[in-house]
């Protein structure tokens, strides 16, 4: 199954939208969180990231969440400090967190493949509310 | 002239030393145009930086002193500054790899890793406001002086000059990257915290360089 992580620079906001995609997709989806920094702080460290993208990755890819500014360049880091094994099997989602988080988990559940589920996430920010 | 692994050690501690000082004064500055962090967080990271450095074994060379540097910064800071300057030294440990000597084309190569690191890590370029606005004149400024045989410690005096004209035309331009760039002509006026940490670093360097 393709696995998900959320990366925010606060671990409140991550371990909510955790919660949240859990519930709706009862748990089948492994779902990574990387937010704040070792000692409590706000901000994002690309090495928590980088091991989040490895607990969850089971060879069916894994799609990043973001929020924003160092958040980005985090992940980004992460990516590249994993390596060519995991080349092109990783990708930030440019979508928004939440919304984002929840389609492609959702998506993931069902057992769509990983550019099904990178696609549907960035299809989020055209989300229509009202 | 020759750079030693005890120099760099020193001009880490430096760093470490001068980033403590204004710890305060660089979350002010980015109180007035971003998330009033930057001195908290380098400063949470140099910390980190100085533990992690007394572990290495003797023997470690300077490129992996670098890395090392670079990867606890990653891993500490926390903002946008982490893979920054992380990155920077970095990319600045893969130039001088396995090296225990530094002489004055390694030091404009480690200047010309950082700055092409911090550029397509942060995809920006000189007068978005940031911290290369103090980097790129820095690292001109050292590779001229050196290409017209100017003695290492006067050459590393005037890429700090250099660097601390480009953080002071920071305060002239508004930003294009970063949470600063939300405020866009609003951040005038404000010197940018990334390019006067920057300058202190380059400056940390100059002043072991010139009083050893």
């Amino acid at each position: 199954m393709v696995g998900i992580v959320l990366v925010s620079h606060s671990r409140k906001i991550v371990e909510g939208i955790y919660e949240l995609a859990s519930q709706m997709t009862g748990g089948k989806v492994p779902i990574g969180v990387a937010g704040g920094t070792q000692d409590g702080r706000l901000g994002t460290d690309a090495t928590e990231i980088m091991e989040e993208i490895k607990k969850v990755d089971d060879g069916e890819g894994v799609v990043v969440l973001v929020d924003i500014g160092s958040a980005v360049m985090s992940a980004q880091m992460a990516i590249e400090l994993l390596g060519e094994e995991y080349e092109g099997k990783v990708k930030i989602a440019d979508a928004p967190l939440v919304e984002g988080a929840i389609a492609a988990s959702v998506e993931a559940s069902i057992g769509s493949g990983f550019d099904k589920v990178l696609l549907v996430a960035e299809e989020a920010k055209k989300l229509n509310k009202l | 002239m020759v750079i030693t692994k005890n120099d760099v050690l020193k001009v880490v501690d430096k760093i470490v030393e001068v980033i403590k000082e204004n710890k305060e004064y660089l979350t002010e500055l980015d109180a007035a145009i971003g998330d009033a962090d930057h001195g908290i967080n380098l400063d949470r990271g140099f910390d980190a930086v100085k533990q992690k450095l007394t572990t290495l074994p003797e023997t470690t060379d300077i490129g992996t002193i670098l890395k090392t540097l670079g990867m606890t910064l990653v891993s500490t800071v926390g903002g946008a500054s982490g893979p920054l300057y992380g990155t920077a030294f970095m990319r600045a440990g893969q130039v001088v790899q396995g090296k225990n000597e530094l002489y004055e084309e390694d030091i404009v190569k480690i200047f010309e890793a950082a700055l092409d690191g911090i550029k397509q890590r942060g995809k920006a370029e000189a007068g978005d406001k940031t911290m290369i606005d103090s980097i790129e004149p820095a690292y001109k400024a050292l590779k001229d002086s050196l290409e017209n045989n100017i003695a290492l410690p006067e050459a590393l005096n005037r890429a700090a000059n250099a660097a601390k004209e480009g953080m002071e035309y920071t305060k002239n331009i508004s930003a294009r990257k970063g949470r600063a760039s939300y405020l866009g002509e609003r951040s005038i006026g404000h010197l940018d915290p990334g390019a006067t940490s920057a300058y202190l670093m380059i400056k940390s360097f100059s002043d072991v360089v010139n009083l050893s």
